[in-house]
């Protein structure tokens, strides 16, 4: 079977010469959810932007549910690639919800009357449905942050990828999101420094530090081994222990 | 789309000014604008008429005057020129109160304010009754270049996004003991504004990589705002030919 994302190899250097990622791979099938754990500047964000096309790989290659990222390919990579970014105002732009939710499909060729149903459907699935008419600004975080994901769902995409979802969440929004998030039924890449958020809702981990994968296995497994964590800056937040 | 995108200028209803498509107001406050100022300078009743088919359009919109009143006060700093124009204009002067005063600054004067005063309020009517989205959406159905509806439109979100930013900055100084009173005490506002521009800048980059990755190529899709029909067009456009009948009938008498 296809795989729903597969890097092999996958380099990159910044234009200034600083290299970001020595050769990654990673395989993710249909339906899975891994999170993507790495201290900062461990070149998390750099593998995302390379996944939908923004970065092109010094080497290596990428493909998405079979296609390969390519420039011919860009806008089916770009549809089938759903990023949420960390901070919901960079990713809502438009006067309200609805037309924002409107924005990717409509780039994608949605035309009425489906992309109105598009939009509802995107909307109901995060349970959002009252605020299309809403401007942006008048969401609260957890709402807006639930909005975000929605202007990807009505993509339809083979992968969500999400930078960093919990951040600024209070903790019923955290888990109000978590709760949509499992009951999506995607695969999905979760780009995370909560480790307990990982653990809820990804049954396996992949770690990058110094732009190479240094572990891939079930995220308990991971989470379990302090030496490990210790070594690549990672930590439980305090009082937690797993056996 | 009442809760949309709330704004001082705007006043929601469900007037019939209201329920007009956005891009007909555009063009029928536009029309206006341009009769009023056509109109010559010393045909005073046609003002008169400018103002009471404003009238007309305000009973129709429910807006009430003290309303309208408040936000026209916008114009108050072009009225100082107005006002200073007898005083120092050159040639034959009359005398009013004591004072010797240029009756062609008086006219200018006249001029200025009398088609400021107008053009402020045929706006502030078409800000009272249209939400800013569909102003925007109004504008791109009437074939502005899309980079100016794109502008427009990031401008109308984000000038809430960096005005709430600015006042948590804002907050953060006062609550270390920022207090200036002088303009040397200035020096850390200045340089927050500076900040709050590159954070403005960055975000400005993160924006557009949110807009890329969801498939944007440089122009908007075109959110289907539905066409005026041809009966909504004529009643519409009735202020307007009436504005420019105004305007033509001062020629006509003069």
């Amino acid at each position: 079977m296809t795989a729903s994302l597969e890097v092999s190899g996958l380099a990159f250097a910044y234009p200034d010469g600083h290299q970001a990622l020595f050769g990654v791979d990673l395989r993710i099938e249909r339906g899975e959810r891994v999170a993507l754990l790495g201290p900062n500047g461990a070149g998390k964000t750099t593998l995302v932007l390379h996944l939908n096309g923004v970065h092109r790989p010094g080497a290596g290659r990428v493909a998405v549910g079979g296609l390969e990222v390519t420039r011919e390919n860009l806008q089916e990579i770009r549809r089938r690639v759903g990023i949420v970014f960390q901070d919901p105002d960079d990713q809502l732009f438009m006067p309200t919800v609805g037309d924002d939710v409107a924005f990717g499909p409509a780039n994608f060729g949605v035309t009425e009357p489906e992309l109105s149903l598009r939009v509802k459907e995107a909307l109901d699935a995060v349970g959002v449905a009252d605020l299309a008419d809403r401007s942006p600004m008048h969401l609260s975080g957890g709402q807006r942050r639930r909005a975000a994901l929605a202007t990807v769902l009505a993509c339809d995409p083979e992968i969500l990828v999400l930078d960093e979802p919990s951040t600024h969440l209070d903790p019923v929004a955290r888990r109000e999101l978590a709760e949509v998030l499992l009951g999506l039924d995607r695969t999905m890449l979760m780009v995370t420094h909560d480790l307990p958020y990982a653990l809820q809702l990804c049954p396996r981990s992949v770690v990058i530090d110094g732009g190479v994968v240094v572990a891939d296995a079930p995220t308990r497994e991971i989470l379990a081994d302090p030496d490990f964590l210790a070594a690549h800056r990672l930590e439980l937040p305090f009082g937690f222990a797993l056996g | 789309m009442g809760a949309g995108h709330a704004h001082a200028l705007h006043r929601p209803g469900d007037s019939v000014v209201h329920r007009l498509p956005a891009h007909v107001k555009i063009v029928v406050a536009f029309v206006m604008v341009l009769a009023v100022v056509a109109t010559p300078r010393d045909a005073f009743a046609v003002f008169g008429l400018h103002f009471l088919l404003l009238v007309g359009i305000w009973v129709a919109a429910r807006i009430p005057p003290g309303w309208l009143a408040a936000r026209a006060l916008i114009e108050a700093p072009f009225v100082v020129l107005a006002v200073l124009l007898p005083f120092f204009a050159a040639g034959p002067r009359t005398e009013w109160c004591g004072m010797s005063l240029s009756v062609d600054g008086l006219l200018a004067g006249w001029n200025i304010l009398v088609k400021g005063t107008l053009g402020v309020l045929v706006s502030v009517t078409l800000a009272a009754t249209t939400p800013l989205r569909d102003l925007v959406s109004g504008l791109s159905r009437l074939r502005v270049p899309s980079m100016v509806c794109v502008i427009a439109t990031l401008m109308l979100r984000y000038l809430e996004v960096i005005g709430a930013e600015a006042r948590r900055m804002r907050l953060a100084r006062l609550s270390r003991g920022h207090d200036p009173r002088f303009v040397w005490q200035l020096g850390a506002t200045v340089r927050s504004v500076g900040a709050l521009f590159l954070r403005s800048y960055e975000r400005g980059e993160r924006v557009h990589l949110a807009m890329l990755s969801r498939g944007y190529t440089g122009t908007m899709p075109a959110f289907t705002t539905a066409p005026a029909s041809a009966v909504t067009w004529s009643v519409a456009l009735l202020p307007a030919v009436a504005g420019v009948l105004l305007a033509a009938s001062a020629y006509w008498a003069w």
